[in-house]
């Protein structure tokens, strides 16, 4: 257990530093690393468009299939032989890429609670991507293809499975049939058919999928691609002959690795490899975790049925019902199973701004852990406590850099469970009580833990979602750090810098009017 | 924009994902085997016979009339014995089971022997019913492997048992 926790964490700052590295290049949103699941779709798309032109010329048939797929890159180079190495380089980046996904969500923990549903459906799709992918390579029939089958049928043949050993169908060159083609393409259809069924399943509980990297990253990914495809084309290795053993081969290590590796060990450690991984796999979300944090309580006397917390929720917690009291409207409702306790849909709902009078602030959608008015009430005692020349509030994100030495007596620091669950008025209520400036840390885009917190955000304090920060906030005076947990340094230097930028502000004419709840209930 | 920096970096690391995809893709080549080596491969898939016993003149006159076959044959079928030599050498001794709940079904075996090319003295003998001692299939041949071959050892009733290939 505690080997476990130690080799996740160990894993995960590596993983980090990688994607810090790649933020230097690609800015956020283009960081492959963060859409690890959407460029594995993408690829997918790639196989399977280069796959249909692929299936259309192959002709069944022993010498057949060889012919049609092998002169692919002879006769046409540019168009065939371009489809044919998109296919099967698409694939391996496929694998690479699923591989790296798996691994991310692992060291970053993700995958028990409201994630298992997730986890538990990613499992089969490993087993599904690389049965397609072996059998792709027999489709072609060459030596590899030779290797390929009777490596696994042997492999096969070690479990108690068949009756008499599935190796004996490749003893002769006549032990063939032409109908053994037909069944593997059956079978390469029909097992990526099955993987993207499992893949509906997988992102089925998750709301805004990332179903495709940004446009960027796919031109640029399917131009690296073609340019591969030119450069080195994927040629077939010569014909099969079952008299004959197979030559030395090129070899795909990404799809084929488990061949050498059961010459290498025995089928009975390969298996055992095998079965124990996806055991593993299956069994980390049952090891004991953190409790769940409480998950988002809905008020039905203050939900207006609006909709904009179901349209935020990362994770697809929240349906609307017909309001028991007020016919007519609809509720919301949250499925506590399913819910992140990320606290976006407080920070969604209309309800949640500081500016109503009540003395207690019930919004309609809330976190029983930071209420609202909790949140209010933090504001408001900070706000008379702040002292000095530039009075700064910090609203950070409890996922991102430590901010909690960065409070003083000019600076005060609240936590928050995503930054997503802000409502945007919180701060022009800051602004408008008595702080000069809000600095607001999220997760680096594409890194938010709850998937959507940082990206909700943005678009809320540029007016791009609602609920919208109001254009007369001044945007001088709000300031938005995307940070990792790394970044403790980087975000004092932003803070210094905000700082000093509104100490040297010519005017203060930008001042919103100030506004006090109780003293403008009591006036 | 992006800055210059940005888009060599993004070129650069572009380049080094379809790298290396198109390395490993082929490389590094494998040889599964040694190309000096020959295979032979034992596969054979049989029924064993039937154990049966005949039944003496007094079992059979206690049996029904439509019923007194001479032979007491169980659904079960034999275990099936098979030797390998190579050169006089023992290099493979094996009892095959019939397959299925009732041990109804063929028994099988599957094995590679990888070999330097050359020629050998390759000796196999089978009984497909223990129940009778030594060998009821015996096949016994000089054989020649040239690198790379693989030669089949198998067993098929209808072209006289035993042959290789
Ligand atoms: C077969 C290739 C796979 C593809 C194409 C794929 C794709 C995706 C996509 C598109 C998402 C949604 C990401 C988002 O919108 O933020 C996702 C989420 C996820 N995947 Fe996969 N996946 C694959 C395999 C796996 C495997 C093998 C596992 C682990 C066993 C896994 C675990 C997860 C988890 C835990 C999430 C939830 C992430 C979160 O809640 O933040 N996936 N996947
Ligand atoms: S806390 Fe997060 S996951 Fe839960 S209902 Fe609200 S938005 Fe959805
Ligand atoms: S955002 Fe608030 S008011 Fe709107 S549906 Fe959700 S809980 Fe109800």
């Amino acid at each position: 257990m505690r080997l476990h926790a130690a080799l996740r964490t160990g894993v995960k700052r590596v993983f980090l530093g990688c994607e810090e590295v790649l933020d230097a290049f690609f800015r956020g949103e283009d960081n492959p690393l963060r859409h690890l699941g959407a460029m594995g779709l993408y690829l997918l798309w790639i196989v399977v468009g280069s796959g249909l032109y692929l299936y259309a010329v192959l002709d069944t048939g022993i010498d057949a299939v060889y012919r049609s797929i092998g002169d692919l890159a002879l006769q046409q180079r540019y168009f065939g032989g371009i489809l044919r190495s998109l296919h099967r380089y698409a694939s391996d980046g496929f694998m690479l890429v699923m591989l790296l996904h798996l691994l991310r969500e692992w060291c970053y923990g993700r995958y028990f609670g409201f994630r298992l549903y997730s986890w538990v459906t990613g499992v089969p799709l490993l087993w599904l991507a690389y049965i397609a992918g072996i059998g792709g390579y027999w489709i072609v029939w060459d030596q590899l293809a030779q290797l390929s089958a009777i490596a696994t049928t042997e492999l096969l043949d070690w479990l108690p499975i068949f009756s008499e050993p599935s190796a004996r169908n490749f003893l002769t060159p006549d032990s063939l049939s032409d109908r053994f083609f037909t069944m593997l393409v059956f079978i390469h259809l029909g097992v990526p058919l099955l993987l993207i069924l499992g893949l509906w399943a997988h992102v089925h509980r998750i709301g805004h999928v990332d179903y495709l990297p940004s446009r960027r990253v796919m031109l640029a990914t399917l131009a690296a691609l073609i340019a591969l495809s030119l450069f080195a084309p994927a040629l077939s290795n010569p014909p099969a002959n079952l008299a004959t053993t197979p030559g030395e081969l090129g070899m795909d290590w990404f799809i084929l690795f488990v061949h050498p590796l059961t010459d290498l060990t025995s089928p009975a450690i390969v298996w055992a490899l095998l079965f124990g991984l996806t055991a593993l796999l299956f069994a980390l979300p049952v090891l004991p975790h953190p409790r769940p944090q409480p998950a988002a309580v809905v008020d039905a006397a203050n939900c207006t049925g609006c909709d904009r917390c179901l349209a935020d929720c990362p994770y697809a917690a929240i349906a609307m019902q017909a309001h028991p009291q007020r016919p007519g409207l609809k509720l919301a409702v949250v499925d506590p199973d399913l819910c992140a306790s990320c606290g976006i849909c407080a920070g969604s709902c209309p309800s949640s701004t500081p500016f109503r009078r009540q003395e207690m602030l019930v919004t309609g959608i809330d976190m029983p852990q930071q209420p609202v008015n909790a949140l209010r009430e933090q504001l408001e005692q900070a706000l008379a406590r702040l002292a000095g020349r530039t009075r700064i509030v910090v609203f950070s994100c409890a996922r991102g850099a430590d901010a909690a030495l960065l409070g003083a007596t000019d600076t005060a620091v609240i936590p928050l469970l995503c930054a997503g669950m802000l409502p945007p008025a919180f701060v022009e209520y800051a602004l408008r009580g008595g702080a000069d400036g809000v600095l607001l840390t999220s997760c680096r885009s594409g890194g938010c833990d709850f998937r959507l917190g940082e990206r909700w955000t943005g678009d809320r304090l540029q007016g791009r979602r609602e609920p919208h920060l109001r254009r007369t906030v001044p945007a001088s005076r709000v300031l938005l750090v995307a940070t990792t947990v790394h970044d403790r340094s980087a975000l004092a230097d932003s803070l210094a810098s905000f700082r000093s930028r509104l100490e040297s502000k010519a005017d203060a004419s930008d001042r919103l009017p100030p506004y006090h709840r109780k003293a403008s209930r009591h006036a | 924009m992006l800055k210059p920096v940005a888009i060599v970096g993004q070129v650069i690391l572009y380049g080094a994902f379809a790298a290396f995809i198109g390395y490993f893709a082929t490389s590094p080549k494998y040889r599964q085997v040694a190309d000096d080596i020959a295979l032979i491969k034992l596969s054979i898939s049989h029924l064993g016979d039937r154990e049966c016993r005949k039944r003496t003149p007094e079992e059979l006159a206690k049996l029904p009339p439509n019923m007194r076959a001479p032979m007491d044959c169980p659904r079960e079928r034999s275990d099936i014995r098979l030797e390998v030599d190579l050169d006089g050498q023992a290099a493979f001794r094996t009892t095959m089971h019939p397959t299925g709940l009732y041990k109804d079904g063929v028994s099988t075996v599957y094995k590679r022997f990888e070999l330097k090319a050359g020629t050998y003295q390759l000796a196999v003998r089978m009984n497909d019913n223990l129940i009778k001692p030594g060998f009821n299939f015996v096949k016994e041949a000089q054989i020649k492997l040239a690198p790379g071959q693989v030669m089949v050892i198998d067993f098929n009733p209808d072209r006289g048992g035993l042959f290789f290939k």
